[in-house]
């Protein structure tokens, strides 16, 4: 009952989703249209277990003190704000100057962006481990990197502007991209659409289930 | 500059603040970086809460569980059809509502049931998408007329053309190649070793090509986010200045 149940559950809704696929009828994509709506509600239950689990952990650190507990205060001070705000005024995400989008705006757009900006240091430190050519591997990865680099920013065809067109940095970097980078893409591509398939067949047969986790 | 009002010079001050206070990461972690840090987790889940709120759970269930519900009260439709909406939209948050049996150890399992309907029906699209998109697509793509290749090459249509040609059979064989790299149910040796080679040469220059442009992708926010500041900067001065 604790294993079976859900197994079937998987089976049942994923050979019929996987089998609709290939039904072009009115019904079949009213059902497959329910099916992933009714996935998208269930994924919000899943997301309020998942909130849940974050006031839990940081109530958790408040009441005994723990480390660097006073950061938690911040945490769920800003979640109970904007869980406010944002339930409290309907239309608060169609005006650009509701308080809702200032945080946005703000707060939570300019963190975002630049911790995103920070890893341009941290990739630079990665760049110079990667890019010691050591090996004939290590100099592919350099060279193609640089010239792509390069090729991006007016420095490039300022150093290669002497070079007949086609050879200059920008052009060899379109290349690159045009080109080998396709080919590294394409094997990359067809191997994770296999890996997905076989997946996905391993989930929907049973034969994968890890999803269960463990106990009965 | 334009001159900024109190409201927008103060959120502008925060938005620096913050931004300067990821940015003192660069030296060490310390206070400053760690509530920002806090603050962030915060926000974003609240303001995820209401996205989901406001333009999913509303739209797609308890709007349309209000309206069948009310149903009942008008004299449209048949009694079997009403409750038959009644259901199907029910049922979804009835599953959901089990996601909560996890905060009890005893009832956790139920929680199951909604991770294999999400699981099933996820898989179930999943299969034939990534089938057909990642694999079928790539290979038929893949399957160029050779005539057109060599076409490009000899017909003397210039170097445009030539290096074209050339492009496209890098394509074809760098993907094959790419992919008897990633076969290791074979020994790579003799001319499969050999394709591997090539594969992994390939997947090199890729990777570097990628590499590359993340790199340049990082460093255009960084210099979005200097350009914030510079801003921030010029419009305290107009601020003050006036």
């Amino acid at each position: 009952m604790r294993r079976e149940v859900p197994l079937t559950i998987v089976f049942v809704c994923g050979a019929f989703m996987a089998f609709q696929y290939f039904v072009p009828h009115h019904v079949s994509a009213t059902i497959y249209q329910y099916a992933l709506n009714w996935t998208i509600i269930i994924g919000i239950f899943t997301l309020t277990v998942g909130i849940g689990s974050l006031i839990n952990l940081h109530y958790d650190r408040i009441s005994k003190r723990k480390e660097r507990w006073q950061y938690s205060i911040v945490t769920l001070v800003a979640l109970a704000y904007m869980t406010i705000l944002g339930l409290l005024s309907p239309n608060a995400l169609q005006d650009p100057k509701s308080l809702l989008m200032t945080m946005y705006f703000y707060v939570l757009s300019p963190v975002q962006a630049t911790m995103f900006a920070l890893l341009a240091f941290f990739i630079a430190s990665a760049a110079y481990r990667a890019f010691r050519a050591k090996t004939l591997l290590a100099t592919l990865l350099m060279l193609s990197a640089v010239i792509v680099m390069l090729g991006r920013v007016f420095i490039g065809d300022f150093l290669t502007g002497w070079l007949p067109e086609g050879m200059r940095f920008s052009d060899v970097a379109r290349y690159i991209l045009d080109y080998p980078n396709t080919a590294a893409k394409r094997a990359i591509y067809i191997g994770v659409g296999l890996g997905v398939g076989v997946t996905t067949l391993k989930i929907i047969l049973g034969i994968e289930r890890t999803w269960l986790g463990g106990g009965k | 500059m334009e001159q900024v009002s109190l409201g927008t010079m103060f959120w502008m001050t925060v938005a620096a603040f913050l931004t300067f206070c990821i940015f003192s990461f660069l030296y060490r972690d310390n206070p400053f970086y760690r509530f920002a840090e806090h603050l962030v987790v915060g926000i974003s889940a609240g303001y995820w809460i209401a996205i989901l709120y406001h333009t999913s759970l509303t739209d797609l269930w308890i709007d349309p569980l209000v309206a069948s519900v009310t149903a009942f009260g008008t004299a449209e439709g048949s009694v079997a059809g009403k409750t038959g909406m009644l259901i199907v939209n029910i049922t979804p948050g009835a599953i959901g509502v089990l996601m909560f049996s996890r905060f009890f150890k005893k009832t956790s399992w139920i929680s199951r049931w909604p991770i294999a309907y999400y699981l099933g029906v996820s898989a179930g699209v999943a299969l034939p998408l990534y089938l057909q998109g990642f694999v079928i697509r790539q290979v038929a793509a893949n399957m160029m007329d050779p005539r057109s290749i060599f076409g490009m090459i000899f017909a003397g249509g210039g170097a445009a053309d030539f290096f074209q040609g050339i492009g496209e059979i890098i394509i074809i064989i760098g993907s094959i190649c790419g992919l008897a790299y990633f076969y290791f149910s074979a020994e790579h040796k003799g001319v499969f070793g050999g394709a591997a080679k090539l594969g992994i040469w390939i997947l090199m220059i890729g990777f570097g090509a990628t590499f590359g442009y993340t790199v340049m992708a990082r460093i255009s926010l960084l210099i979005g986010r200097l350009n914030y500041l510079i801003e921030w900067v010029r419009a305290l001065n107009g601020f003050f200045g006036s």
